[in-house]
């Protein structure tokens, strides 16, 4: 068969109908995709929130607004039966060295860190990428698991802070950890401290919420 | 049309004018996605795929596309298999898709894909086509999969997640950008040798 000549009629009918049937293929694509899509990344949030967490049984969503901050943080707020247990924080930090970071944390009811887990970050590979499991290894002062956001100064030690930084991304390690205060200020704003926090933790959280004003 | 024709159509892709290597289009994703053997591996895959869906529908069309306007018609049929990979991939291998990001949109303008519509596809059978496809697209994960290992032995001593030796004494630079130019220079450089021999 000869080829179809370069007319306007040829030319319009011919990329009309490419145009056409690619966007059926991809409109039927997108609705069979739609919902595994969507499970996946639920199930991928869901992993995150029981990582960093204790056992629970089910969970409370929050959207949460601090001063200055354009963005919400998300809490999950975690109940074994009724008893509340602790809470999950889906937070973020926009100063890392390329892109957002984006962080599941997890305290329990007295505010101390239980673990967490990142889901988003576009650091340096080798260097700032290491905060996959840097904070969460026990070595020296990088370990920020079980460190409470009011007892402990959580910012890099060059910063006059107790934890010590990823070497040679200390851009990302501050990143990290202002991204894990904000967490616990959200969780700590949200929560009632009367319910459950211990008398210590209590004044901390006061003089926090002073500092913050 | 001989057997043997047909082998050497499969075989050419691989390697008398392997991607990568010799023909060296594509260079951005290449550099970019191979700083592990599995992202190298998946990207691999993935450019295959586009490549030999999209050869054997620009074959199949190639009588109904008029002259003029056969570029605009073969990045939309390619686009339509990159968006589709895209969704699949999202759906299904969440954890490559997050780690390739950004290189799987940009598939549509990997020069390998369009330059193999024009140059092979556009004037061939939908067989031969298919052929190209496939082998232009093992070339280009062979180059990506080998390139990635490279990469990752140097840089954090593992393979595919095999640790080799510990990752301390790993030579980060390997795993940025100009550790990907440096390994690729020298598996070019490897590759043209062993091609000449």
């Amino acid at each position: 068969m000869a080829k179809l000549e370069s007319s306007f009629k040829n030319m319009v009918l011919v990329l009309t109908t490419i145009t056409v049937v690619a966007t059926v293929a991809l409109s039927s694509v997108y609705s069979l995709t739609k919902e595994p899509i969507a499970a996946s990344k639920k199930a991928k949030k869901e992993n995150a929130i029981k990582e960093v967490l204790v056992p629970f049984d089910r969970l409370e969503e929050e959207a949460v607004l601090l001063e200055n901050i354009p963005d919400s943080f998300y809490v999950y707020k975690a109940y074994k039966g009724d008893e509340f247990v602790g809470a999950a924080v889906l937070t973020f930090s926009k100063n890392g060295f390329s892109g957002e970071i984006k962080i599941m944390v997890g305290f329990d009811k007295e505010g101390n860190i239980i673990n967490y887990s990142v889901l988003d970050q576009k650091e340096t590979p080798g260097l700032g990428t290491k905060m996959v499991d840097w904070f969460k290894t026990e070595r020296g002062n990088q370990d920020i698991r079980g460190l409470n956001g009011t007892k402990n100064n959580l910012t890099v030690t060059k910063d006059g802070g107790e934890v010590d930084a990823i070497t040679a991304a200390t851009i990302s390690s501050r990143a990290f950890l202002e991204s894990i205060r904000y967490a616990y200020i959200a969780y700590t704003q949200n929560y009632d401290i009367a319910s459950g926090a211990t008398a210590m933790s209590d004044s901390h959280t006061a003089k926090n919420k002073e500092e913050k004003q | 049309m001989s057997k043997s024709s047909n082998l050497s159509v499969l075989f050419n892709g691989i390697i008398k004018e392997n991607p990568i290597f010799v023909i060296m289009l594509g260079m951005c994703p290449t550099l970019g996605t191979t700083s592990s053997a599995m992202n190298g591996f998946g990207m691999g895959l993935a450019t295959t795929f586009v490549l030999l869906s999209s050869n054997v529908v620009i074959s199949l069309l190639k009588n109904f596309i008029p002259d003029n306007v056969r570029i605009p018609a073969f990045v939309v049929v390619i686009a339509a298999f990159v968006t589709l990979v895209e969704m699949v991939m999202q759906a299904y291998v969440p954890a490559l898709y997050d780690s390739l990001g950004i290189f799987i949109p940009l598939i549509v303008v990997n020069c390998i894909v369009l330059g193999r519509a024009e140059a092979f596809a556009a004037k061939n059978t939908v067989f031969k086509s298919f052929l190209d496809g496939l082998g232009m697209g093992l070339g280009f994960t062979l180059a990506l999969t080998l390139l990635g290992s490279t990469r990752e032995i140097l840089g954090t001593g593992k393979v595919f997640n095999f640790t080799l030796y510990p990752e301390n004494y790993g030579m980060l630079m390997f795993v940025l950008a100009p550790g990907a130019f440096i390994a690729l220079a020298y598996l070019i450089a490897i590759f043209n040798k062993l091609k000449k021999a």
